[in-house]
């Protein structure tokens, strides 16, 4: 059984090998520069920095991110339905299970289109 | 196969500590992320493979970018490091020890809460995706579509919410 997730490791390890030698080259083949607190604070003309150095993100990001959480359900029921689809196209059930999930994938299209119509993807405005 | 299970609760219980240890809250937010992971790597060793597909594309994938999105729009910072405070500490301890005490009694009136080790699955043949998707896509076609409408009511809720906000923006301006 364990010997099916070879692959997984192999990605794995492929992911966490470049990030490991491409930090590890960086540091190796770059000249490194001696830091200390004035070096490292925000020069701004002159002046001393006021306020914040981060910027305050848009409320548009929440939408989206809402609008992503409920269309990642919909990916959730889409998963057993494509495993499950040859099963039922060798019984012959498959015309039932298509329209189960259109029906399912169409209302949700409704749920699109509202979202599109009323400008929530939109970045402008 | 237990030796995987030693790994994955490892590396679980060890981020879900790093969660509340770091300061910057989106650090936190990461270390979760490879606390949930792990979860769902112990789903896998279970043969819970929906469940743990479920845990990676909706806890890991989108609850975990809704928590980071709020972490920015609120605007959180880094904690300063604060004093101990002992009252607190005795009285995380004192329920942390009643919730075990409770765990254990109720675990050990059942004959297989009294194992030392869940035993793994021995055969993967049984395929619990196949099955989910056989039941809901026959027996439970109705629901599945109300379930479409529930999130289609979400979205306009959304929509709604987010809509009136900017409203309200363009009254104060």
């Amino acid at each position: 059984m364990l010997d099916q997730y070879l692959p997984v490791l192999m990605q794995l390890s492929v992911a966490t090998g470049f990030a490991v030698s491409t930090l590890l080259i960086s540091v190796l083949l770059g000249k490194s520069a001696k830091s200390n607190a004035i070096k490292d604070s925000a020069y701004e003309c002159g002046m001393l920095p006021i306020g914040d150095d981060k910027p305050r993100f848009s409320v548009k990001f929440y939408v989206i991110a809402m609008l992503f959480v409920i269309f990642d359900i919909e990916v959730v029921f889409m998963y057993p339905w494509a495993v499950t689809f040859k099963n039922f196209l060798a019984n012959g059930q498959a015309a039932m299970v298509f329209w189960s999930m259109s029906g399912f994938v169409g209302i949700l299209l409704v749920a699109y289109l509202y979202a599109l119509k009323k400008g929530a993807l939109s970045w402008k405005s | 196969m237990s030796l995987l299970f030693y790994i994955f609760s490892g590396l679980m219980l060890g981020f879900g500590i790093m969660v509340i240890v770091c300061r910057n809250p989106l650090s936190s937010a990461l270390c979760l992320v490879i606390s949930f992971l792990g979860l769902a790597a112990l789903f896998v060793t279970l043969n819970a493979y929906f469940i743990s597909i479920i845990q990676i594309l909706v806890y890991t994938g989108a609850v975990m970018v809704l928590f980071l999105f709020i972490i920015m729009l609120l605007d959180i910072r880094e904690e300063k490091s604060k004093d101990w405070n002992f009252l607190a500490v005795g009285g995380g301890v004192v329920v942390l020890f009643g919730f075990v005490v409770q765990l254990i009694s109720v675990l050990g009136g059942y004959e297989d809460g009294k194992q030392k080790m869940v035993p793994f699955p021995e055969d993967s043949s049984h395929e619990d995706v196949k099955m989910i998707g056989a039941e809901i896509f026959t027996n439970y076609n109705f629901h599945l579509q109300v379930l479409g409408v529930l999130l289609l009511v979400a979205t306009i809720g959304v929509v709604v919410l987010s809509r009136r906000q900017g409203k309200e923006g363009s009254e104060n301006n």
